[in-house]
């Protein structure tokens, strides 16, 4: 947060395959559709052969610095390895959203963080698409921050996915609402101290 | 096409090489601007151009040598090693007076380095850098949508004054993505390319060459470029600049670098610190009057570069003395972030009772 108001800046990470990318990608689409400032930066380094994958994505309303992403206000994790990587960085008061699908531990974090455990590999099984794990996570992150709704993020979709991938939209769009419901049934491990 | 599009700076640089009427791309792969060559391969054919993979970096430069004789718009890109390689060809194109464009997403340096961004090439871009006495139009834009103005500029400024102009970008510029603008502005109003080698049907032969032995000539080919430089420096330095006029700091920095300490200085003047930024655009011509004149009141010039300091040497040339200029230097892939930036300035400024 600024003088002028909004600025998140957001790590999104977990393995190849998982769909981190795309979901960076995602957010950045429906964040520039929504009328914001917006960077998406993919991790392009040695890391990328090594199997993990990360993206930063810069939201504000006004002109971004750097799309490089520090120390982050949210942080998405899909996998354990992310979570040791990238949870120590978060800011005071920041946000995670992490697949306890696969990560069977809770971090130890400091007590002003909001952690929303979300099972997106299982819920995306339960869609029918196993795939959309991603989208389930991205959909807890978009309710949980409330900047922008899954239905955005649904209509922004085309425009980010292949065309080949293109009969997937409407399952990827209910995973979307999916994580959205899931997050604002609210599974937060601990209350969120102010 | 007015409407805002999500495009990698790399995909954004090549699509707007084609909506300026780049006729023929060469190049050869190098993180971190492997899109370019992906993007230029697909779509050059698609509009009928030219796209070829060469085997080299200096197999790319002699390519773009052979098709700017033609008389063609012409380009190639690479990183930071794939550029020295390209030296040579670049020295012949300025001996020959050759338009071209070369863009160089830079990543870490010496040698092989690492594939990080950074803005180590500075000193290689704007003296020239391969040998003779030379000089080369340097762009080093801060963000995808002026990598993308930057283009079509850099097409005009090479086929106006004969020479290679090289837009500077970094990792961190390549491979971000950013809303942009694409579209098709009224360019400048150009010389014709009577010297081109078209075939001498019907009119003198065209020579193309860097090669001038008969006594006194090459001095006076050095002299005809010199005079042309000069004209460079007189009409094409573009550099923006903000709240320089009561500032007692002024940041100097370019490309990414700029965008942080943009973000920076806004915080410090939230903190009532009286500082500004210097923001070239050019890289060369460099923006030395701009500075100069800043430096006529007495205030700190901080410069910020993704290097051990290379434009903090252009900077001190422009301040001639008249004021202290210090570096906030990150070298190797590191990125300085607006904390680091504004503690920086925090020292360097008076502090005011409150």
């Amino acid at each position: 947060m600024t003088a002028n108001g909004f600025y998140e800046e957001i790590i999104i990470a977990g393995f190849g395959g998982q769909g981190i990318m795309l979901t960076g990608r995602l957010l950045a689409q429906t964040a520039m559709e929504a009328g914001k400032e917006v960077t998406y930066m993919p991790s392009y380094g040695a890391e990328v052969r090594g199997g993990t994958a990360n993206c930063m994505v810069v939201l504000a309303n006004e002109p971004i610095a750097c799309p490089v992403v520090g120390r982050p206000d949210s942080l998405i994790v899909m996998n354990k390895a992310s979570l040791n990587k990238f949870a120590p960085r978060l800011k005071t008061g920041g946000l995670l959203i992490m697949n306890s699908s696969l990560i069977d531990t809770e971090p130890q974090l400091d007590d002003s963080i909001e952690i929303i455990t979300v099972p997106a590999d299982e819920l995306a099984v339960e869609l029918g698409s196993p795939k959309s794990a991603n989208m389930v996570a991205l959909g807890a992150y978009l309710q949980k921050r409330g900047h922008l709704t899954p239905d955005a993020a649904a209509q922004a979709l085309p425009d980010v996915l292949a065309k080949r991938y293109h009969k997937t939209l409407p399952v990827n769009a209910e995973a979307l609402r999916r994580g959205a419901e899931f997050a604002k049934a609210c599974c937060t491990s601990r209350a969120k101290k102010q | 096409m007015s409407e805002r599009v999500l495009m990698c700076g790399n995909e954004a640089l090549a699509e707007a090489a084609i909506i300026a009427g780049c006729d023929a791309y060469f190049g050869y792969p190098i993180t971190p601007q492997n899109e370019i060559p992906a993007y230029m391969s697909r779509r050059m054919p698609e509009e009928g151009r030219v796209f070829v993979q060469s085997e080299s970096e200096l197999a790319a430069i002699s390519m773009v040598f052979g098709a700017s004789a033609t008389g063609k718009r012409t380009m190639t890109s690479s990183s930071s090693p794939g550029i020295s390689l390209m030296q040579e060809g670049i020295s012949y194109l300025a001996g020959a007076e050759l338009p071209a464009v070369v863009v160089n997403v830079m990543r870490g340096g010496p040698g092989l380095g690492n594939i990080g961004p950074s803005q180590c090439d500075y000193f290689q871009a704007t003296r020239g850098g391969g040998h003779g006495d030379y000089r080369t139009i340097v762009f080093g834009p801060s963000s995808v949508q002026e990598l993308v103005d930057c283009m079509p500029l850099a097409f005009d400024l090479a086929d106006q004054y004969r020479m290679t102009v090289v837009v500077l970008a970094d990792g961190i510029l390549g491979q971000m993505m950013e809303p942009i603008v694409l579209e098709k502005k009224p360019g400048r109003e150009l010389p014709p390319k009577d010297w081109a080698l078209t075939g001498a049907k019907g009119r003198e032969q065209n020579i193309v060459r860097s090669l001038w032995l008969p006594e006194g000539s090459l001095e006076k080919h050095n002299n005809k470029l010199q005079a042309k430089y000069e004209q460079v420096q007189k009409n094409e330095v573009l550099c923006e600049q903000y709240e320089v006029d009561d500032a007692e700091i002024v940041v100097v920095a370019y490309g990414v670098a700029a965008r942080v300490v943009r973000a920076a200085v806004n915080k410090a003047r939230e903190n009532r610190i009286k500082a500004g930024w210097i923001r070239p655009i050019t890289l060369w011509p460099f923006p030395t009057e701009q500075i100069s004149k800043a430096a006529d009141e007495f205030r700190i010039f901080l410069t910020v570069e993704m290097s051990n300091g290379q434009m903090v040497e252009d900077v001190k040339l422009a301040v001639a003395g008249k004021a202290p200029v210090l570096l906030h230097g990150r070298p190797g892939g590191g990125v300085p972030t607006v904390d680091e930036i504004l503690d920086k300035i925090k020292q360097l400024s008076i502090p005011t009772k409150s």
